[in-house]
């Protein structure tokens, strides 16, 4: 048994790994690190409530000050780790080499930014408390124009939440129809139409060519030639996992942490969240999620795989979940759907907001998408942790249509 | 044990009653329902996941 524990990563992942320690009766030190100021938070108010103004940043809060005298737990903020060292257990922290019994990497993923950027002000990217507040400031300031780069799920939100302050808002986004990677073009367009409803102007199929503006942005030239005018940017373009301070540690880097199907990545070494890659048994491949919801359970599992031996570990196979919330829709996936899947929409009420569409592949259900649906994608949801066929799941979905 | 739901908090997303459809059920106009509200303590384990996967913070136990 490890006398010690060390989780480098103080966010959701991690205070999820802490307190699953606690709970299965850990008795040692647990050490938590986070290169962030504050006390590790809530991510997905960020671009929703919490920008909009409706909610306090203390109840975006993961741990509370009690909560961290139960768990007794020495949380370290403000620190970054680095140069990781398996061979010998150590990383770096602040200059000073620390060594550790047992380690769970949590360090999530960052916004990608576009390059040339950083210099010009109101360009902003969206992954941290601060970046909130500044971008719910600049949205308060006058009355701005503001350009959203990148129609994926944050830049949805954002534009959404934009739109609920009066705000002009148009968003840019390289694919014909945003969201289709992830939904399809079918259901991308109930989104984008549920936008263009609520007067978000859209520019599909085409691609930022550069910002306009010295030192503050003034407009965003696209590469048809069409010039948007912008005082407020926000660049939502994907993340990137934080892997860096493990580059030369002697783990596999490939887009995120490779872990087993267990989550370890080395003996004595697990990851979870947003930058870990596992093997998912349930698909047959490495996966890497950036759902709150994977963010939880799977900092919960990687922690107790470390207390336990290698021939009682128990496999980490969950169908993927995740929600988004735009206008007063609330958006949510199960599983994962692909291009070139079936796909049947079973329920289509346009008046009262819901929409209930699934997904399937080789005779199996792949995949629910629920709009204002939850009841729905709850019981699809089950239904593919059951592993269902596709007609199984068609003949369900008759009874409920 | 009681069960509480903040249904300030709550979304209805459902996830509650995905883990522990015997306490909790979202019905077809969307709102949450608490079908149990004093569950047995054989219940706990599974109550205690929801009060975990509850994105909202929404479900708590009052012993
Ligand atoms: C604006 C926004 C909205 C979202 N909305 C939703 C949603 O509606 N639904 C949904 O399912 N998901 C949503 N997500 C995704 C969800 O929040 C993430 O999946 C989750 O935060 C991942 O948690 P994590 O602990 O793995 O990583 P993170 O939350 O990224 O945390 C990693 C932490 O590690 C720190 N760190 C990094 N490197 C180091 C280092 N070297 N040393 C020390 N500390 C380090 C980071 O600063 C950070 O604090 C949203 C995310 C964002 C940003
Ligand atoms: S999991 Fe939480 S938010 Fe979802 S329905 Fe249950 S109580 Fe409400």
């Amino acid at each position: 048994m490890h006398s010690s524990i060390t989780i480098v990563g103080a966010s959701l992942a991690g205070v999820r790994a802490a307190e699953a320690l606690r709970s299965e009766g850990f008795e040692g030190v647990i050490k938590l690190i986070g290169d962030e100021a504050h006390v590790p938070y809530d991510r997905p108010p960020l671009s929703k409530s919490f920008l909009e103004g409706a909610m306090t940043s203390e109840r975006l809060s993961l741990l509370t000050k009690e909560k961290i005298t139960e768990l007794e737990l020495q949380i370290r903020t403000g620190s970054k780790a680095s140069k990781l060292d398996i061979d010998s257990q150590t990383f770096e922290i602040e200059g000073e080499v620390e060594g550790f019994d047992a380690l769970v990497i949590a360090t999530g993923a960052r916004a990608r930014k576009l390059p040339n950027t950083e210099k010009i002000k109101g360009i902003h990217t969206l992954r941290s408390l601060d970046d909130s507040i500044e971008i719910r400031d600049s949205f308060k300031s006058g009355n701005p124009k503001v350009v959203v780069v990148g129609g994926g799920f944050i830049g949805c939100e954002v534009a959404a939440t934009a739109s609920a302050f009066g705000i002009e808002v148009t968003i840019v986004e390289s694919q014909d129809v945003p969201l289709s990677h992830v939904l399809g073009e079918e259901a991308g367009r109930v989104i984008s139409k549920l936008h263009t409803d609520n007067g978000v102007q859209l520019k599909c199929g085409v691609e930022v060519q550069e910002f306009k503006g010295e030192n503050q942005v003034e407009g965003v030239l696209l590469k048809d030639g069409t010039l948007l005018e912008a005082d407020v940017v926000i660049v939502g373009i994907g993340a990137t996992p934080n892997t860096e301070w493990l580059e030369d540690s002697g783990l596999t880097i490939e887009n995120g942490v490779c872990c087993d199907q267990t989550c370890l990545a080395a003996p004595n070494i697990v990851a979870a969240g947003d930058v870990a890659r596992w093997d998912h048994r349930g698909y047959g491949k490495s996966i890497r999620l950036e759902h709150w919801d994977n963010a939880a359970e799977q900092g919960k599992h990687a922690a107790l795989r470390l207390l336990q031996k290698d021939s009682e570990a128990l496999p980490y196979a969950p169908i993927p979940w995740f929600w988004s919330d735009q206008f007063d829709r609330k958006i949510q996936l199960a599983g994962i759907s692909s291009p070139g899947d079936d796909f049947e929409v079973i329920v289509d009420s346009p008046e009262e907001g819901r929409y209930t569409a699934i997904y399937g592949n080789e005779g199996r259900l792949k995949a629910v998408l629920g709009i204002n649906r939850p009841r729905h994608v709850m019981q699809f949801k089950s239904l593919m942790e059951e592993e269902a066929s596709w007609k199984e799941a068609l003949d369900f979905a008759k009874g409920i249509g | 044990m009681r069960v509480v739901v903040d249904f300030d908090l709550c979304e209805s997303n459902a996830i509650c009653m995905q883990i522990a459809p015997d306490i909790f059920e979202v019905r077809d106009d969307d709102f949450l329902y608490v079908l149990d509200e004093t569950p047995s303590e054989d219940r706990r384990s599974n109550l205690e996941e929801s009060v975990q996967r509850c994105p909202k913070q929404a479900i708590s136990i009052e012993e």
